[in-house]
C-alpha cells in the first residue's frame, strides 16, 4: 500500500500543514479521521457507540482497534 | 449552612435568585420562569459553586441519585436534506461526513454494546428530515433483530420530523421514547435552520405526547444565542415538560457555517445546565454531545453534582467520546447508581 500522505483529519498533504495542530484539535473534538491517508478521499465512516470504522474506495478499511 | 441560606439570614431579604430559586424549585417543585432563568444565567462565577449545589439538590430531591445511562447509534449518516448550520451531517454543506448507512447485523452489535455497559436506553438515529418506508422499515427490523438478540434494552429513535401514521407505527413497534430536538429559542431558530420551523418540530413533539411515548427534547448551547435566547429556551422546554431533555454544547463542525464559532466556556457551560435544571426540576437532563471537548473529565463530574442525571456513554453520531468504561467509573465514585432496568418498568 502507498505511503501515508495525507491528514486523515483534514484531508490535506502531510507536509503541507501543521499536523501537530491539525491533529490536536480533531482529536480534542473526538473526530473519527475522514479522509484516506493514502490518497485523501473522503472515506464512508461508521462510529459506533465503542468503535469506528472508515472505508476508502480504493484503500480499503481501517478501523478502531 | 449553606451559603445561600446564610445569605438569607444574614440578608433577612428574599430577592436574591438562588434564596427564591431555593424556596420555589427546591422545596416546592416549581421551575424557574423564564425572568428567574435569565437572572441565574446572569450570576457571577463567584456564585457557580452555589447555583451547581443548588441545582444538584433539586435533582437529587426531585429525581434521585440514580443516573439514567444510554447508548446511541447513527443508522443513517450524512446526506441529510435540511440546513441546520451546525451540522455535520446536512447535505447542504462541504463537510467531511459520507452518507452511510449501518446494516441490521451492526445494530444488534451496537445495541449489545450498549446494554453490557449497564445501559437501559438504545437510541437509533437518522440524518434526515422525517422517516421514509425505508427507513421505517429498517428500524422495524432491526428493533425486531435486536429482540431476537435477547436483547431487553428500551429503545428509543430520533428519525426527524413525523406524520400522525408514523408517529402510530413507532409506538406499535414498542419505540418508548422519541427524541426530537428543539434546537434553540424560538426566536434564534430562523438564523439557525431555514428547511423547516420550529413549530414543525413542536408538531412532532406534540403528536409524540399524546401518541404515549415519552418525550426527549433539548438542544444546543452556544449557537450564537443571546443569554435572553438561552433563557427563552430553558422556558419554552419547561413548557414542552419533556421527560428528558438532552443537553448538547457545540462542537463547531469543519464545513458548516458555524465551523468557526467558539466552544462553550466551561464555567458558562455548567451555569447554564444549572439553569435548566432550576427550570426543570423533573426530568432527566442528559448531557450529550460535546461535553468532552466543553468540560474534559473535570467538568463532566462537576456537571453530574450540578443538575444532571443521564449521560451518553461511548461515542456519539460522528464524534468519539471517552470510553463508557470511564463513566461508569465516576458515577461509581460519586455514588451514582446507574438506572437499572426493572426501575424503569
Ligand atoms: S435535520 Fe438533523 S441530520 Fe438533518 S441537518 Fe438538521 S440536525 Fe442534521
Ligand atoms: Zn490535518
Ligand atoms: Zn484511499
Amino acid at each position: 500500500m502507498d505511503e501515508q500522505v495525507y491528514c486523515g483529519f483534514c484531508g490535506q498533504e502531510l507536509t503541507a500543514h501543521d499536523l501537530a495542530g491539525c491533529v490536536g484539535a480533531r482529536r480534542a473534538a473526538m473526530e473519527p479521521p475522514r479522509y484516506c491517508a493514502h490518497c485523501a478521499r473522503r472515506m464512508v465512516v461508521q462510529v459506533t457507540p465503542t468503535g469506528w470504522s472508515a472505508r476508502c474506495s480504493r484503500h480499503g478499511e481501517v478501523a478502531s482497534g | 449552612m449553606t451559603a445561600a441560606a446564610e445569605r438569607v439570614e444574614t440578608t433577612g431579604t428574599d430577592t436574591d435568585i438562588l434564596a427564591i430559586a431555593r424556596e420555589q424549585v427546591l422545596e416546592r417543585g416549581e421551575g424557574l420562569s423564564e425572568q428567574q432563568i435569565l437572572e441565574v444565567l446572569r450570576l457571577g462565577d463567584d456564585r457557580l459553586t452555589e447555583l451547581l449545589e443548588l441545582a444538584h439538590a433539586v435533582r437529587m430531591r426531585w429525581c434521585g441519585p440514580e443516573v439514567e445511562v444510554e447508548g446511541i447509534i447513527s443508522l443513517k449518516t450524512g446526506g441529510c436534506p435540511e440546513d441546520c448550520h451546525f451540522c455535520s451531517q446536512s447535505g447542504r454543506f462541504p463537510t467531511p461526513v459520507r452518507s452511510a448507512w449501518l446494516d441490521i447485523p451492526g445494530l444488534v452489535r451496537s445495541a449489545r454494546e450498549t446494554r453490557e455497559t449497564g445501559a437501559t436506553e438504545f437510541c437509533i438515529v437518522a440524518a434526515v428530515r422525517g422517516p421514509d418506508k425505508r427507513l421505517l422499515s429498517q428500524v422495524r427490523e432491526g428493533i425486531k433483530a435486536i429482540r431476537e438478540d435477547g436483547n431487553d434494552i428500551q429503545i428509543a429513535c430520533s428519525l426527524g420530523m413525523l406524520t400522525q401514521a408514523q408517529v402510530d407505527e413507532l409506538v406499535e413497534m414498542g419505540v418508548h421514547r422519541y427524541n426530537h430536538n428543539l434546537e434553540t429559542a424560538r426566536s434564534h431558530f430562523p438564523n439557525v435552520v431555514t428547511s423547516h420551523t420550529w413549530e414543525e418540530r413542536w408538531e412532532t413533539l406534540r403528536m409524540v405526547r399524546a401518541a404515549g411515548m415519552e418525550v426527549c427534547c433539548g438542544g444546543i448551547i452556544g449557537m450564537g444565542e443571546t443569554v435572553e435566547q438561552r433563557a427563552e429556551f430553558a422556558a419554552q422546554l419547561a413548557e414542552l415538560g419533556p421527560d428528558e431533555c438532552t443537553m448538547n454544547f457545540l462542537i463547531p463542525q469543519p464545513g458548516t457555517p458555524y465551523e468557526n464559532y467558539d466552544v462553550v466556556e466551561g464555567k458558562d457551560a455548567l451555569r447554564t445546565v444549572a439553569a435548566f435544571r432550576l427550570a426543570m426540576p423533573r426530568p432527566l437532563i442528559r448531557f450529550s454531545g460535546g461535553r468532552e471537548l466543553t468540560f474534559g473529565d473535570l467538568g463532566t463530574e462537576q456537571g453530574m453534582l450540578g443538575g444532571v442525571n443521564a449521560i451518553i456513554v461511548g461515542n456519539y453520531l460522528t464524534n468519539l467520546g471517552r470510553p463508557a468504561a470511564r463513566d461508569l467509573q465516576m458515577l461509581d465514585e460519586l455514588n451514582m447508581p446507574v438506572k437499572a432496568l426493572s426501575d424503569s418498568l
